[in-house]
């Protein structure tokens, strides 16, 4: 593990100490802690809402447009908010039963795709910007980066909370939120437009293609160790710092992708769970003579 | 059959909570039923009866707001309906609940009062304790702290009427309730809905197929098949007459002798099972 510049002693304090005083470690810390975070929340509503194809479909729509801003010399990252918010305004007015259909939406997203790769091949620039919309490039990430995932994710947090409630009722008991006065249109467009800045800022710190390993995997993981809302929101955004800040701390001494260990540790997390408790339900089966489930028959005749 | 729907206080005394003139009802122009004349009084327990596709779920998006009809009057506590009203509980045949939602049970049933809330709301114990409340008066207390997407049909259906239940309605809407229930389970719930119809005086209107989990406590019996509604006393509207005035072909209603009713000739068959 010492393949770095950097020798890694086994003192944490004195390893982050020497981290942090390099910017663009500093940098990626902050972003990544603050993308995190509205990765976590964002991602426990997408488990929720079962949108996580949508979510991956918004990625690679993001894709195109952040190829299409390099072609045009704009940061890509407006071109990937521009992108996401257009695809996800559209996805949230077809309703939620519409933008769950997996077929059209891979439909757009293979020719969004497509498009991305056009406009990397009429930029002559180099082929390291079309890896780091695709992978991510956490360490690229700028002071005016670091301010701008701030601003845009203090938005995505306040309306958040703002809707939370609604949001949440209308995610479980659409029928009845309806007929309760809700907004369902307005509450679906504005949860998807959400989910698009958040994924066009989580772009910098995991690509587009690792999209999930921030957005669905620590909410996938939360929902199984908790059945309180927001305690499962919690749980999803601690899952996305450990995943980030582990993920950034062993790259830094050696020195393979960021991107690659975000999306290992946060595969582990999600395997270890899992495991954990089909061990542990096993373990109370092979010890209990196991009742007569009668959840499961009155099922069977649904 | 007559005389198994006891019915301890004169309806006419309470006041009219839905009352319907000349109702026609369709969408883009087609009818789906026509000139239905009734009034739902309060406290009353109403069973919505009538063949798949007859227009029963119609019926509750017009009570709901959702749905405006194509003629006559409806009026729900005494005004227009209107979405969002407070004044009504309402349990969809549709949810968005599977086996994978692993959200308490509880948590649901305080949306049913938190969830048109804005903020994200914490903890309010006064919701935690109506939550509470709700799910003790269906005797589904123990259920609260369960998964929904670990529950039974049964168990989920209480647990929705908890959820209806949560902001102390006037009247409760119930779709199908017990479409995926066997006949000991329905007959459970029908027993607890009974005895919230009983002890709130709740108006309680329930859309079945099979009407016999609750002929026994019915005040009322909206049928609606071919177009047509027929309303009344379970005892009047349940008749071979009647129903064939309603089909339009003959029908004939079949007694067994625990007072299960077969209905023999409309458009399917319903009823059949035992007791």
């Amino acid at each position: 593990m010492t393949g770095g510049v950097v020798p890694f002693s086994w003192n944490i304090v004195t390893d982050l100490r020497t981290m942090w005083e390099f910017n663009f470690m500093r940098n990626a810390f902050e972003a990544g802690t603050i993308i995190a975070i509205v990765a976590g929340i964002i991602g426990y509503f997408v488990v929720l809402r079962r949108s996580a194809f949508a979510t991956h479909a918004l990625g690679h729509v993001g894709f195109s447009g952040a190829a299409g801003a390099v072609l045009f010399g704009v940061n890509p990252v407006y071109g990937l908010l521009l992108f996401t918010t257009s695809g996800a305004t559209g996805m949230g007015l077809l309703g939620r039963r519409a933008s769950n259909r997996d077929l059209e939406i891979g439909t757009v997203l293979a020719f969004m795709l497509g498009l991305g790769l056009l406009f990397l091949s009429l930029y002559t620039g180099y082929a390291t910007e079309a890896y780091s919309i695709l992978f991510g490039e956490i360490l690229g990430i700028s002071n005016g980066g670091v301010i701008f995932t701030l601003e845009a994710s203090v938005v995505v947090l306040v309306v958040m909370a703002l809707i939370y409630r609604r949001l949440l009722f209308a995610s479980l008991d659409e029928d009845v939120a309806e007929a309760k006065g809700m907004p369902m249109l307005a509450l679906g467009v504005t949860f998807m437009i959400l989910l698009a800045v958040a994924i066009s800022i989580a772009v910098q710190v995991i690509g587009v293609l690792l999209i999930f390993a921030l957005m669905v995997t620590p909410a996938a993981v939360a929902v199984r160790l908790t059945k309180r809302p927001l305690y499962a929101a919690v749980v999803s955004v601690l899952v996305a710092l450990t995943a980030t800040w582990v993920g950034l701390f062993v790259q830094f001494y050696a020195q393979y992708p960021a991107s690659f260990f975000i999306v290992s540790i946060a595969f582990a997390i999600y395997v270890a769970v899992r495991v954990g408790q089909a061990l542990s339900a096993w373990l109370v089966h092979r010890n209990v003579p196991v009742a007569e489930p009668h959840s499961s028959a009155d099922r069977e005749s649904a | 059959m007559s005389g198994t729907a006891t019915r301890p206080r004169e309806p006419i005394d309470d006041p009219e909570i839905i009352r319907a003139e000349h109702l026609d009802v369709g969408y883009a122009g087609k009818v789906v039923w026509r000139d239905a004349t009734f009034e739902v009084r309060r406290g009353e327990f109403v069973a919505v009866i009538g063949p798949n596709g007859a227009g029963k779920t119609t019926l509750f998006r017009l009570l709901l707001g959702l749905q405006r009809p194509m003629g006559g009057a409806l009026t729900v506590f005494g005004a227009t309906p209107r979405r969002g009203n407070r004044r009504i509980g309402y349990v969809p045949q549709r949810h968005t609940i599977d086996n994978e939602t692993h959200v308490a049970a509880d948590a649901l049933v305080r949306l049913g009062v938190s969830g048109t809330k804005w903020g994200p709301g914490f903890s309010f114990r006064s919701e935690k304790e109506a939550a509470a409340e709700a799910l003790e008066a269906v005797g589904a207390t123990e259920l609260g702290s369960k998964s929904l997407g670990a529950l039974s049909g049964g168990e989920l259906q209480r647990v929705f009427l908890a959820e209806a239940l949560v902001g102390d309605p006037e009247m409760l809407l119930l779709d199908e309730p017990l479409s995926n229930l066997d006949l000991r389970r329905s007959r459970d719930l029908v027993e607890v809905i009974h005895g919230l119809v009983q002890s709130r005086h709740v108006t309680t209107l329930l859309v079945a197929h099979d009407i016999n989990p609750l002929i026994q406590c019915l005040d009322k019996v909206i049928y609606i098949a071919n177009g047509n509604v027929a309303t009344g006393p379970p005892e009047a509207v349940l008749t071979s007459d009647s129903l064939t005035e309603l089909y339009g072909v003959p029908v004939e209603v079949l007694h067994d002798s625990r007072n299960n009713i077969v209905i023999v000739g409309g458009e399917d068959i319903h009823g059949g099972e035992s007791g």
